[in-house]
């Protein structure tokens, strides 16, 4: 593939001008084992001594910090959904003896969480769903209008016509449900589970922050990773627009762009970034780039082959519109279930033809002014 | 339970982020095409020695100057870090470029203006030879702003399309047009109202010809992503930015032996370029709040790929 400074792979501290950069170093995140414990979010606001980020209840099932924002710069994602794993069904006669049965609630009750707001004393900040309805999808690809099957996931059906779901459940359009799922009898228990992942700054290798910014302030290290320095941040903003993965974010209180550095402090003294260091699982794993990525697209092929079909790597590909993350991660279900896009470009690819195109409408704007003029007789 | 929804996201909030930015920056973006495209009258009336459109047009350029750089600054976390854009010029940072346009075209242009002070100095001593030296002094200044006005008017495209907003990125071909056009006829505006004239008029229907045709493909040429430009309030704003511009475009041509119909035209034809610049504004922030507009286009990318990332380079 052709590729220059602005797209397509290349090691980006010996393309900032680095003589000699070590290794680049990043992060891949496993979500396959991640245990929702927020031991990251945690060791993250100590180590970094971040703000804050308000004390909200959000409904997003365990998580109530909603997103990375200036004041969270690792966010655990919850999501529920009424399906099973490929790899490890729920669905063992008498698993569930005893326990309640019914429709889950949890795709009417994303529709709730959808609509709730979070102070986070940031901006943009964590902003309520604009089409909280589509929130529902969450939940899984059963929800979706199109999705392949056609008819009703095993949570029940996704239906708007009235169509009754399977156990009578409670047919309401945005509201949680009215009964526990225990009391409605002979409903089938449905599959059931639960996706966590700890998302970070991508410190991608084109990062569209640090090549909008007009300060500098944003730079790029020798780890290959990007940084803000906020004592060259004047709040300008642009930085937040021109993040592909909606990252970087604004603290309302000092007016500066904050987010992950990678734990630029720690790496240069040879620790390791603090969340790495608290997560139990080693789900979040530190490491040299090219060590990392080897050792996931391994994990891949192990959890396939133990029959878990839908796990899949995001970022590692070097090839990428951003030409691969810098911060990479194993997931269990399409991205953009976890709020990330799907297929992300930085937005500096295009911006050579952006430029031309302006140059021609300048030239457009000059001619336009001299005709006007032209064989003016008064 | 709920209806279906035709994407997927994390409980429908946004993933790219909305702009931080607030109306100051669409505001802005009007002041800054009304400063180019009065630079340019300027110069016009410089050239045709029709010395009503120069005052005015020097004037203008120099006040809708003034108010840019006061709705940028404000418009920061930091407004005292100002000074900070200064530090480097970066050609991947439209706003980088910009704040040297702006900074170039506003010392030519405050010569430009200053310059016309020069009948009202005193015959002798200093400001005497001020008042000799000052008038070339402007006029060159003043080409020289005309020369930087069509860069100071569409480098703010560049500035919107070069972020991850969908719409604002995949408009790109066409907001430069779009923006050229509207500084064209809010200049143009500015000379109807203060010097009506064959070339205003021409720069009149020039100016909102060139915005229209470009609004056009923007509301309806980009598929999904140009949904936000029509619908809700941005639809509204950009219907009634099209009305103003048209109106004023044709007002200008039938209203030419009248003062007041001219004046008129010229006040439409501003109007129709402020809204044309909170239209576009609001759309792209729409478009970043609801997800809808961040997956459903690469996923359909995607699919039409069979799942190979397509995000790369593109073709051309
Ligand atoms: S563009 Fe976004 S994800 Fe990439 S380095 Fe910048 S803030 Fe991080
Ligand atoms: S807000 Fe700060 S870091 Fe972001 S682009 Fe502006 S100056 Fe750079």
């Amino acid at each position: 593939m052709e590729s220059n400074s602005l797209y397509g792979p290349l090691d980006p501290a010996p393309e900032a001008g680095y003589t000699d950069a070590p290794p680049r170093m990043g992060f891949f995140t496993d979500t396959s084992v991640c245990i929702g414990c927020k031991a990251c979010e945690v060791a993250c606001k100590t180590w970094n001594a971040v703000p804050d980020d308000g004390f909200d209840l959000l409904g997003h099932s365990y998580d109530n910090t909603g997103g990375l924002t200036a004041n969270s710069w690792r966010h655990v994602a919850f999501i529920e959904q009424p399906r099973s794993s490929s790899g490890a069904s729920t669905d063992t006669p008498g698993a569930f003896a005893g326990l309640p049965v019914g429709p889950s609630s949890v795709p009417a009750t994303n529709v709730i969480a959808a609509q709730t707001s979070a102070d986070t004393g940031t901006s943009p900040g964590i902003l309520p769903a604009v089409d909280a309805l589509s929130a529902a999808a969450t939940a899984g690809s059963e929800f979706l209008g199109a999705a392949p099957s056609g008819g009703c996931g095993s949570g029940g059906c996704g239906s708007s016509s009235g169509g009754s779901s399977s156990g009578g459940g409670a047919q309401m359009l945005g509201m949680p449900m009215t009964d526990l799922p225990g009391r409605v009898n002979e409903a089938p228990r449905s599959d059931f589970r639960w996706l966590m992942m700890s998302n970070v700054c991508k410190h991608c290798t084109h990062a569209g922050c640090l090549d909008v910014c007009p300060t500098g302030a944003l730079f790029r290290t020798e780890f290959g990773t990007v940084v803000v320095q906020d004592d060259i941040c004047n709040g300008c903003g642009y930085c937040i627009s021109g993040c592909p993965y909606g990252v970087i974010d604004r603290r309302d209180d000092d007016g500066r762009a904050w987010k992950c550095t990678l734990c630029y402090d720690r790496i240069g003294d040879g620790l390791m970034p603090a969340c790495a260091t608290a997560c139990p699982t080693e789900s979040i794993q530190f490491g040299e780039l090219d060590e990392l990525r080897e050792r996931a697209a391994r994990r891949v092929e192990t959890l396939q082959a133990q029959g878990v079909a839908e796990a899949r790597l995001y970022g590692n590909d070097p090839s990428d519109g951003v030409g691969g993350d810098g911060a990479f991660f194993l997931l269990l279900d399409e991205p953009e279930v976890y709020g990330l896009p799907p297929d992300p470009h930085v937005p500096t690819r295009d911006v050579v033809s952006m430029w031309k195109k302006a140059g021609l409408a300048a030239l457009t704007m000059a001619a336009t002014a001299v005709v006007a003029f032209a064989g003016r007789r008064k | 339970m709920v209806p279906k929804a035709d994407f997927q996201s994390y409980y429908g909030r946004p993933i790219v982020r909305p702009p931080v930015w607030t109306h100051d920056i669409a505001i802005y973006l009007f002041t800054g095409g009304l400063a180019a495209g009065s630079a340019l009258i300027a110069a016009g009336g410089q050239a045709s020695k029709d010395p009503v459109l120069r005052v005015a047009g020097r004037g203008t350029a120099l006040a809708a100057l003034g108010a840019s750089a006061f709705f940028l600054i404000k418009d920061l976390g930091r407004p005292d870090r100002f000074h900070h854009m200064l530090r480097v010029a970066k050609p991947t940072s439209p706003m980088s470029m910009g704040t040297w346009l702006l900074s170039f075209f506003g010392g030519a242009a405050g010569v430009a203006a200053a310059a016309e002070v020069a009948p009202f100095l005193p015959e002798r001593g200093l400001l005497g030879v001020a008042r000799k030296v000052l008038p070339p002094v402007g006029a060159a200044a003043g080409y020289g702003a005309a020369a930087l006005a069509p860069g100071l008017a569409t480098y703010t495209a560049v500035l919107f399309a070069d972020t991850a907003v969908p719409s604002w990125n995949a408009a790109y071909p066409d907001l430069p047009f779009m923006f050229a056009g509207s500084a064209l006829a809010s200049g143009a505006g500015v000379g109807l109202i203060a010097a009506p004239g064959r070339p205003m008029r021409r720069m009149a229907v020039a100016g909102a010809a060139i915005e229209l045709a470009a609004g056009h493909r923007v509301e309806h040429g980009h598929g999904l992503l140009s949904e936000p430009y029509r619908n809700g309030r941005p639809g509204k704003l950009l219907k009634a930015a099209r009305v103003l511009t048209a109106v004023g475009a044709v007002g200008a041509v039938v209203g030419r032996r009248s003062r007041v119909v001219s004046a008129l035209a010229g006040v439409s034809l501003l109007a129709g370029s402020v809204l044309t610049r909170f239209g576009v504004f609001e759309g792209g922030v729409e478009s970043a709040k609801d997800p809808r507009y961040t997956v459903i286009p690469q996923r359909e990318g995607l699919n039409k790929a069979g799942g190979r990332k397509v995000s790369g380079p593109s073709p051309s």
